[in-house]
């Protein structure tokens, strides 16, 4: 119906973008949104310790913070953590995520319900319970690197992993399952077809899936605070202890890395997601 | 086989810490950490306490507020997404999406350097307040009983105003995705059937695009105000000292003053107030579709 209308070029009732106290609200919220963040980034690169009037670009902060040995071991332990948790919370995850999808048995509602516990309940919870749980069971600590990071990488994939099952599910969600009646009509084993089929279509959501658990693992400060120790402290936990203490243009520099690998990697998934989601056609 | 391993693992890394707590907000504290399983209710009649039933409730008032400003700026931003050009419209919801993949933490500390007393805000107020000053002083009027002897910086940091501000800056993105996610099923036959009809765009928006969305406004408040009824670090960095929510006392109970059965119990009626929301929700959108199907 839409396109028997004549064009017009006045603004049309619908052409809600058109108007201007629309334009304006619509700028003032992405004002609202970014102006902090900017501010944040570019006073990273002032010469200026009071951090208020531009006094000219330096990079200095960026070389303070990269000299700072308590940041970039906080930097260091931060990767590491996100790197084993991405691994274990991927796998962990997929395996949700195909079963949830494939299999029906008893209890299916409790086990899904179950699943999306940790997404639903209130961090601050979570963060204290893992607490707890490691000073009672008297999980070892002041093990030698990176052993000692066990707990908070655990605390990180018991939050990770029910995220990316959520991801790889909706992956799923689009199998054609014809692929699977073909896949065994020529005598592929269930092993053969689980490799050679269902891993190349789930390898869109795996990354995905593998990215977004690096992304919250790196973010996480709530969880972390509370199973980190003095010896075991990562980016946003020492970022936090210095924001206390005053605010530097040391702690933008630190906070624009981490800004900008969070926006680089959830650049590269959702474009991967995009592109899986085109590829669906063929 | 396959459900085995994540089970597991739910079971050992959360299911088990979660009871732990449970058990302990049952529990006496005895000493520095040992806690005697009592089966006391002590712990919850103590969170009864005028004390902190206020710090409850001024939980339930930000996160209320936080989510009814939401609610109100981002509805023009959803309906202003819906109705985009369509090339312009994934970019419009990137942006809204962005800020939301940046750290928490971060978003926080970038509020402090602007709400702070020479923080950008205050600084630019100054420049008004400048501005203003020579303006009356050139018409040889005498300034300091129209707006002051002197600027005052506006105390925008370290108090409830900055909570709100803070948790709405945090929050924003998750009113706008449900409503735009409901707002672009919408079939938009019915509003250009209102406006050839002669209702005015109030109209519209209020007999028609409302109950239109209301599924997406549900979702919205629901997943606006849980987080923010939760919050711990905007209070944290930007609050004073009374602007304490539920989450900062849990945490002190679990650091500082080292009460872990009030701080449990504490933690388990916010879980049970966070699932009471999330049911509420369950059995309304069940009524909703069995209102629409019947």
């Amino acid at each position: 119906m839409r396109h028997l209308l004549p064009k017009r070029k006045s603004i049309g009732p619908l052409d809600y973008i058109h108007q201007r106290w629309m334009k304006l609200t619509l700028a003032l919220s992405f004002v609202f949104l970014y102006a902090p963040l900017l501010i944040l980034v570019i006073f990273s690169f002032n010469d200026s310790r009071r951090n208020i009037v531009w006094r000219g670009l330096t990079f200095k902060y960026y070389e303070k913070a990269w000299n700072n040995d308590g940041l970039i071991e906080a930097f260091a332990n931060s990767l590491t953590i996100a790197f084993f948790s991405t691994i274990i919370s991927t796998i962990l995850g997929a395996m949700v995520a195909l079963l949830l999808w494939r299999f029906r048995f008893t209890l299916k509602g409790v086990y899904e319900g179950s699943m999306t516990l940790p997404i639903v309940i209130p961090e601050i919870c979570m963060g204290v319970s893992m607490m707890a749980f490691f000073s009672r069971v008297g999980w070892p600590s002041g093990l030698i690197w990176p052993f000692n990071l066990s707990a908070i990488t655990i605390a990180h994939i018991t939050f990770c992993f029910p995220f990316v099952a959520v991801i790889i599910r909706a992956r799923l969600a689009n199998f054609n399952l014809e692929f699977e009646e073909a896949a065994k009509d020529l005598g592929a084993s269930e092993w053969q077809f689980f490799r050679d089929i269902m891993i190349p279509f789930m390898k869109p959501g795996l990354i995905a899936g593998a990215l977004l658990a690096f992304t919250l693992s790196l973010d996480d400060f709530v969880i972390t605070f509370f199973t980190s120790g003095p010896d075991t402290v990562t980016l946003p936990v020492k970022i936090y202890s210095m924001v206390r203490f005053s605010v530097t243009p040391e702690i933008n520099a630190a906070s624009t890395v981490l800004i900008a690998i969070t926006l680089l990697l959830t650049t590269i998934a959702l474009w991967l997601q995009s592109r899986a989601g085109q590829n669906l056609g063929h | 086989m396959l459900g085995i391993p994540p089970g597991i693992w739910l079971t050992i890394f959360f299911i088990i810490p979660l009871s732990l707590i449970w058990l302990f907000s049952f529990g006496d504290k005895r000493g520095l950490i040992d806690i005697d399983l009592t089966w006391t209710m002590a712990n919850y009649a103590r969170a009864m306490d005028p004390l902190y039933l206020q710090i409850f409730l001024k939980s339930f008032w930000f996160a209320g507020i936080t989510t009814l400003i939401c609610l109100i700026v981002a509805f023009p931003i959803a309906i202003a997404i819906t109705f985009a050009p369509s090339r312009v419209r994934p970019i419009l919801l990137l942006l809204v999406i962005l800020p939301f993949w940046t750290n928490l933490l971060i978003r926080t500390y970038a509020l402090i350097a602007v709400l702070r007393t020479k923080g950008y805000v205050n600084i630019g107020l100054e420049y008004l307040w400048d501005g203003i000053n020579a303006v009356l002083i050139f018409f040889g009027m005498e300034p300091s009983g129209l707006i002051g002897e002197r600027f005052v910086p506006a105390p925008l940091l370290y108090n409830n105003f900055a909570v709100v501000f803070g948790l709405v800056y945090v929050h924003l993105p998750f009113m706008v995705l449900p409503l735009y996610a409901s707002l672009d099923r919408m079939d938009r036959s019915y509003l250009e059937a209102s406006l050839d009809l002669g209702a005015t765009q109030l109209r519209t928006f209020v007999s028609i695009i409302v109950p239109l969305a209301m599924p997406g406004i549900i979702s919205g408040i629901i997943i606006t105000f849980i987080p923010a009824l939760g919050s711990f670090l905007t209070p944290d960095l930007l609050g004073g000292t009374d602007s304490q929510m539920i989450a900062n006392v849990i945490e002190r109970q679990f650091k500082s003053a080292n009460d872990w059965p009030f701080g449990s119990a504490l933690s388990f009626i916010l879980m049970y107030v966070t699932f009471f929301v999330l049911a509420a929700r369950a059995l309304f959108s069940k009524r909703n579709s069995t209102m629409e199907s019947g």
